[in-house]
């Protein structure tokens, strides 16, 4: 879809991705050609509503598909080949070189096992001596803000507040050096302002250590602020791909305008938010040619006739015939 | 929050004021059980197998015999504390044993799915409807006297209840979005299921394993009093019982009345702190935060 020149590897190429997964009543489709790409140290944001596949998508890139699921399409995660790879293959990748900071951190990680247990765990299975694994471990929780770093390698998950075991969280997910870092809605378990530090820490850390950043959110403002770039996801589908910068005050795509309008910001004016009309597609039942074509107010009947192919529009890709008649 | 000394033995005594009298009363009376077993040749007054008949049933409160004598003249005392060890040692056998087997199972079963726990579920399901006691009875007949036929035979038909509790609770534990983390951790089946998932059960374990230790205490004291457990001459509270029979009979019943209540002393005893452990596990981290 997109030509781009790329000199080094990408964290993560996700090419022309297909995913059905087989039921009684047949092959049901869940994502199609979804086409992602994070360069190494680059922020990229994935925004949709809750059902887009955005979680799917980022989590194909560790090689965890549903049961049942069949994929086309190519994956590359830090340059290993995830559809075609074996199980010892995908172990050593998700070990070493691709990691995921997950919605709930008190979820996440065993509630029994103390904190230093969990963060050194992974290097001890890597074959990283217990001592240095400890060092590297207090380290990193000190990068992350931490107070007492060496205490808290001795204390358990319930005795941090969400905020602190989310930062806990992303120093073990950054403690093998990655080269790619999944963050499944980091904060959306999180209050506000624990949301910032931690967004701030994450960034932080993965501008330090040069990792690549797929941001799963479905919070525009949050996607603006910390990415490079975002992909907007419908329905299984990539719709646009734009500029941070662009995305907020030009969307090209008619669902990226109707997400903006129905997100409350507390700046600006306070026009009236806007819901978006119908209920959320998933792919099996998003109607033919366009997925998002019964909830567009710009949509005609050629809208039906095929998927939009997506192709250039100001700074941005989209996946619309009409684009142009989005407001800027 | 970094706990000082003070701190953790304040919280070490808040932890001794919610174990209940009868849980304190019931794990003293298991410790002096075990001990006086442990050290019984160095406590009992005499050897547990000589045979005396001009002492023979004498009442409690002889002196050198202070609980009497059986119908052969052997001191009940040191018989009830020799007794202890075989009692207390095999259905802690039957329970490590039937731990191992219903760990196994139950976890097989809710971490494979599918048609292999459809499988391990129906094999439980048949154990669970077989009497213990029959089983371990068959055991004896097939496998001849003695104590190991009927202990791996209990531990069989035991593995069930805990399998099935493992199972579920593995089930349970096993949707927890941890698991799938440490999936993503790139950690094996196999690891993810004994480094985080079995600590994650152990609570209950224990507790059903407290419980099933005085099923198994009942149940190998009704073999031993069949004459299908313990060989005589050695002692064994079952065995203890059975042989007094007679000596009910004339009238003298303190020989069967003893062990008799060393049975159901520790029996209860085992019980308070096996509920005492399943209650604090349900109301588990409410103290702790």
């Amino acid at each position: 879809m997109l030509v781009r020149e790329t000199t080094t590897r990408d964290a993560l190429a996700v090419e022309g991705l297909g995913l059905t997964i087989g039921t009684r009543e047949g092959a049901l489709p869940l994502l199609a050609d979804v086409t992602v790409r994070v360069g190494r140290g680059e922020t990229v944001g994935l925004v949709g509503e809750s059902g887009s596949g955005k979680t799917l998508t980022a989590r194909t890139a560790l090689g965890m598909l549903p049961r049942g699921a069949r994929a086309t399409g190519r994956v590359t995660a830090a340059g290993l080949d995830v559809l075609a790879a074996g199980r010892t293959d995908l172990r050593d990748l998700r070990r070493t070189r691709v990691s995921m900071v997950f919605q709930d951190p008190r979820a996440a990680i065993n509630p029994l096992r103390r904190v230093g247990d969990h963060l050194t765990e992974g290097l001890r299975a890597a074959g990283t001596p217990r001592r240095e694994a400890a060092r590297r471990a207090v380290d990193l929780l000190d990068q992350v803000g931490i107070d007492d770093p060496a205490g808290a390698m001795r204390r358990h998950p319930h005795q941090f507040s969400g905020g602190m075991l989310q930062r806990i969280m992303i120093a073990g997910a950054l403690a093998t050096e990655p080269e790619l870092l999944l963050a499944d809605e980091p904060t959306t378990a999180l209050d506000v302002t624990t949301q910032a530090e931690v967004v701030g820490v994450l960034r932080a850390l993965q501008r330090s250590h040069g990792t690549g950043l797929l941001f799963v959110t479905h919070d525009l403002d949050l996607a603006a602020a910390v990415c490079d770039r975002i992909y907007v996801m419908y329905a299984g589908r990539i719709v646009e791909e734009a500029d941070s910068a662009s995305f907020a005050v030009a969307p090209a795509h008619p669902y990226t305008r109707a997400l903006l309008d129905a997100s409350p910001s507390v700046h600006g004016d306070q026009g009236p938010l806007r819901a978006i009309g119908g209920r959320p597609r998933s792919l099996a039942e998003a109607p033919s040619g366009c997925s998002f074509r019964d909830r567009c107010p710009r949509a005609d009947h050629d809208c039906a006739l095929g998927v939009p192919a997506t192709r250039p529009h100001g700074t941005s890709h989209v996946a619309c015939l009409r684009p142009e008649q989005v407001k800027p | 929050m970094t706990l000082t000394v003070p701190a953790l033995r304040a919280r070490a005594a808040r932890r001794r004021r919610h174990r209940p009298l009868s849980v304190r009363l019931a794990a003293a009376f298991l410790l002096v059980v075990a001990g006086t077993g442990l050290l019984a040749p160095l406590l009992a007054p005499h050897s547990p197998d000589t045979t005396s008949l001009v002492n023979a049933l004498a009442p409690p409160g002889t002196p050198g015999h202070w609980l009497g004598t059986d119908s052969t003249g052997r001191d009940v005392l040191t018989r009830v504390m020799y007794g202890a060890r075989l009692s207390l040692l095999a259905p802690l056998g039957v329970v490590l044993l039937s731990a191992a087997l219903g760990i196994t199972t139950g976890l097989v079963a809710a971490r494979a799915g599918g048609r292999v726990d459809a499988v391990l579920s129906r094999c439980m399901d048949i154990v669970f409807a077989f009497p213990s006691l029959l089983l371990a009875m068959i055991a004896v007949a097939v496998f001849g006297p003695g104590l190991a036929a009927p202990v791996c035979a209990l531990a069989v038909s035991y593995a069930p209840f805990l399998g099935r509790i493992v199972r579920s609770v593995a089930l349970q534990e096993g949707a927890r979005p941890y698991m799938e983390a440490y999936r993503v951790m790139g950690f094996g089946e196999l690891w993810v299921t004994l480094r985080h998932l079995l600590p994650n059960v152990a609570p209950v374990l224990i507790a059903q394993g407290t419980l099933s230790f005085g099923y198994a205490l009942v149940d190998l004291a009704s073999l031993s009093y069949l004459g299908l457990g313990v060989r005589p001459p050695d002692a064994d509270w079952g065995s203890m019982i059975s042989q007094a029979q007679s000596a009910i009979l004339q009238g003298a019943p303190w020989s069967g009345i003893v062990p008799g209540l060393a049975v159901l002393l520790t029996v209860v005893s085992v019980n308070v702190i096996g509920e005492h452990v399943g209650g604090s596990i349900s109301g588990r981290g409410k103290e702790e935060t």
